[in-house]
C-alpha cells in the first residue's frame, strides 16, 4: 500500500494515469455537454467547407479546383479543431481545478508538475484524435471529397509531433487560469486567436501581410497544416514531409520547457502572493 | 527530530490599494511526533495560512518551517510526501463521486486503484459513512459527510503529519462528533502527528496536547490547556477555555467564528 517503498517513476506513472482517468470520469459526467459541443465542431466544420462549394458560384470560380479548396477548408477545419482543443483542454483543466478548489490538492502532492502537465496532455491528444475522427467520419459522409490519396499515417505523424509543441503552449496559457479563474481563461483565447490568424488554417499564408508571415513562422500550427495538408490532399510520406516535420521538433523541444518554466514561474508567483486559494 | 518545527515564520499580503496585511508574524511552534497541537483563533487571525505554509501551498517571506527536520521550502516535494491536509471548504470535483475524487487522490500519491479500493472500504466503514453513497456525486452529499470524505481522502496517503484547518466548522452536532471521534481514532491508530487549527474551544480543549492561541498572525501562548488556563487565572479561579480565549484575543466566542477574513 504504501507508496514510500515504489520507485520514484512508478509513482509519477501512477499520478499520471490519475489524471488522464479524472479527466476521463468529468467528460463522462458532462457527456451532454460533449455531445453538444460535438455537434457543434461537426456543423462549425461544415459551414466552413460549405464555403468552398460556394466559391463555385463566385465570377471566375471555373478556374477553381472545388472540390480540392473544399477538402483544403475542411483539413484546416479538422486541424485546427484538434489543436485548438489540446490547447484549451489544459487551460480549462487548470481553471476548473481553480474553481473546485482542488488545485492546492494537487499542488501539495508529491508528484511533479511534469507529470500534472503531462497527464493532462496525454488525455487531451487523445481527447482531440477520437473527437477529431467522430467529425472527420461526419464530414465524410455529407460531402463528396476526394481522399484517396490521402496518407492518413503521415498526417497522424505530422499532428502527433505539433501536438508536442501545442501542450507546451498551453501549458503556457494554462497560467492565466491559475492566476486569474475568473478571467484568465479569456485571455487564453487571445493566443488562440493569433494562432488562428497567422497560421494559414482557411488560406494559405501568403495572402497576409509580411510581419505576419513572420509571425506564421513560429507558430506550430503552421507546419501542422502544411504537412498535414501535403499529406491528405497530395498523398505525400514522411519522408518529403521533413521540411514541416523539423521545425514542429525544434518548437517541440523549445516550447515544452518552455511552458514548463513559465508556469514554474505562475506556480511561483501564486504561492507568494497567496493565489491559489479559492475561500478560507 | 520534530515531526514540525516553524522557526520566525513570517507572511505578509499585499491587498488593494497597497494595504499590507501581516498574516504570520514571527511564529515560532513546534509539533512533537504522535503530538496533537490545536490552534485556536479567530477568522482572519493567521490559522488558514499558518496551514497553508506548512503544506507548501503558500511562501514565507522569512523564517524556516521543517517537516521532519526537512526544510519544507527548499524541498516542498521531500516534505509533502509525509503529510496531507484538510481545509474547512471540502475541495473536491463536485460532478464526481466519492470513490472517484479518492481514487484520484490516491493516485497523486503513488496509490493505486487497486491498492486504494479496500483501504478506502475500511476508512469509510470507520467513519460510518454508507459504501452504497459512495458513488454519488459529491454534489449529493451533505456537509458533514464531504468533511468525512476530505478526511478518508487525507489519511489514504498514510500522512505522518496531518494539517487540519477547521475541519467541523460549519457542520451539524452529530457529524461534528463523528468528525472529532474520527480524528481521535486517526491519532490512536495511526501516531499521525497532528496540526489542528480551529475556533472551537472544546474541541481543541479535548483532542489537544498541547493548545495554542493566534492572534493578527501571532502566536500569544501554546500550553497544555490546563497551564493555558492557568496562566489567565484571575483571583485563584481557573477559567473556561472559552474565557481563557477571551482574555487573550478579547474576542467572544460568536465573535470569533463570525469576524471575516
Amino acid at each position: 500500500m504504501h507508496n514510500r517503498l515504489k520507485p520514484r517513476w512508478l509513482v509519477e506513472m501512477i499520478a499520471v494515469w490519475g489524471y488522464v482517468q479524472r479527466n476521463y470520469f468529468l467528460t463522462k459526467r458532462y457527456f451532454m455537454w460533449e455531445v453538444v459541443w460535438l455537434t457543434f465542431t461537426t456543423v462549425n466544420a461544415m459551414s466552413i467547407t460549405f464555403i468552398g462549394a460556394g466559391a463555385a458560384q463566385r465570377p471566375g470560380a471555373e478556374a477553381i479546383n472545388i472540390q480540392e479548396y473544399m477538402t483544403f477548408l475542411l483539413i484546416g477545419a479538422l486541424i485546427w479543431s484538434y489543436l485548438s482543443m489540446i490547447f484549451d483542454i489544459l487551460s480549462e483543466t487548470v481553471q476548473w481545478e481553480r474553481w473546485e478548489g482542488t488545485i492546492e490538492y494537487t499542488f501539495m502532492s508529491p508528484t511533479s508538475r511534469v507529470t500534472h502537465l503531462l497527464g493532462m496532455g496525454v488525455y487531451a491528444v487523445v481527447y482531440g484524435i477520437i473527437r477529431t475522427a467522430i467529425v472527420l467520419g461526419v464530414a465524410m459522409l455529407a460531402f463528396d471529397l476526394d481522399l484517396s490519396e490521402a496518407n492518413y499515417w503521415a498526417a497522424l505523424v505530422v499532428l502527433a509531433v505539433c501536438s508536442i509543441s501545442l501542450v507546451g503552449f498551453g501549458v503556457v496559457a494554462a497560467v492565466m487560469p491559475l492566476l486569474s479563474p475568473e478571467k484568465g481563461q479569456q485571455v487564453t483565447y487571445i493566443v488562440s486567436a493569433l494562432l488562428l490568424l497567422v497560421s494559414g488554417v482557411y488560406y494559405p499564408i501568403n495572402v497576409l501581410p509580411e510581419w505576419m508571415q513572420v509571425m506564421a513562422q513560429f507558430s506550430p500550427v503552421t507546419y501542422a497544416l502544411e504537412g498535414s495538408r501535403a499529406a491528405l490532399l497530395g498523398g505525400v510520406g514522411l519522408s518529403q514531409l521533413w521540411g514541416s516535420i523539423w521545425p514542429l521538433l525544434v518548437m517541440g523541444a523549445v516550447f515544452v520547457p518552455m511552458g514548463l518554466f513559465v508556469f514554474h514561474l505562475g506556480e511561483s508567483y501564486a504561492k507568494r502572493t497567496g493565489k491559489l486559494k479559492r475561500s478560507g | 527530530m520534530k515531526a514540525l518545527e516553524l522557526r520566525g515564520v513570517e507572511k505578509s499580503f499585499k491587498k488593494r490599494r497597497g494595504e499590507v496585511v501581516r498574516a504570520l508574524d514571527s511564529v515560532s511552534l513546534t509539533v512533537g511526533k504522535g503530538e496533537v497541537v490545536g490552534i485556536l483563533g479567530p477568522n482572519g487571525s493567521g490559522k488558514s495560512t499558518l496551514v497553508r505554509v506548512i503544506s507548501t501551498l503558500v511562501l514565507p517571506d522569512k523564517g524556516e518551517v521543517e517537516v521532519f527536520g526537512v526544510d519544507a521550502t527548499r524541498h516542498p516535494k521531500q516534505v509533502q510526501r509525509s503529510m496531507n491536509r484538510v481545509s474547512v471548504e471540502a475541495s473536491f470535483f463536485k460532478k464526481l463521486s466519492a470513490m472517484e475524487n479518492l481514487l484520484y487522490g490516491a493516485k497523486l500519491y503513488g496509490v493505486t486503484s487497486a491498492e486504494a479500493r479496500p483501504r478506502i472500504k475500511e476508512i469509510l466503514d470507520n467513519i460510518g459513512f454508507a459504501q452504497k453513497r459512495a458513488t454519488e456525486p459529491m454534489e449529493h452529499l451533505s456537509r458533514g459527510m464531504q468533511q468525512k470524505i476530505a478526511l478518508a481522502r487525507a489519511l489514504l496517503t498514510s500522512p505522518v503529519l496531518m494539517l487540519l484547518d477547521e475541519p467541523t466548522t460549519g457542520l451539524d452536532p452529530r457529524s461534528k462528533k463523528d468528525v472529532q471521534a474520527f480524528i481521535r481514532r486517526i491519532r490512536e491508530a495511526h501516531d499521525s502527528s497532528i496540526l489542528l487549527c480551529t475556533h472551537d474551544m472544546g474541541e481543541a480543549e479535548e483532542l489537544c496536547d498541547r493548545v495554542g492561541i493566534m492572534m493578527d498572525g501571532k502566536i500569544l501562548a501554546l500550553e497544555e490547556s490546563e497551564e493555558l488556563k492557568r496562566r489567565y487565572a484571575t483571583n485563584g479561579r481557573v477559567p473556561t477555555m472559552e474565557e481563557t480565549f477571551m482574555a487573550a484575543t478579547g474576542y467572544s466566542v460568536e465573535e470569533a467564528s463570525a469576524e471575516g477574513d
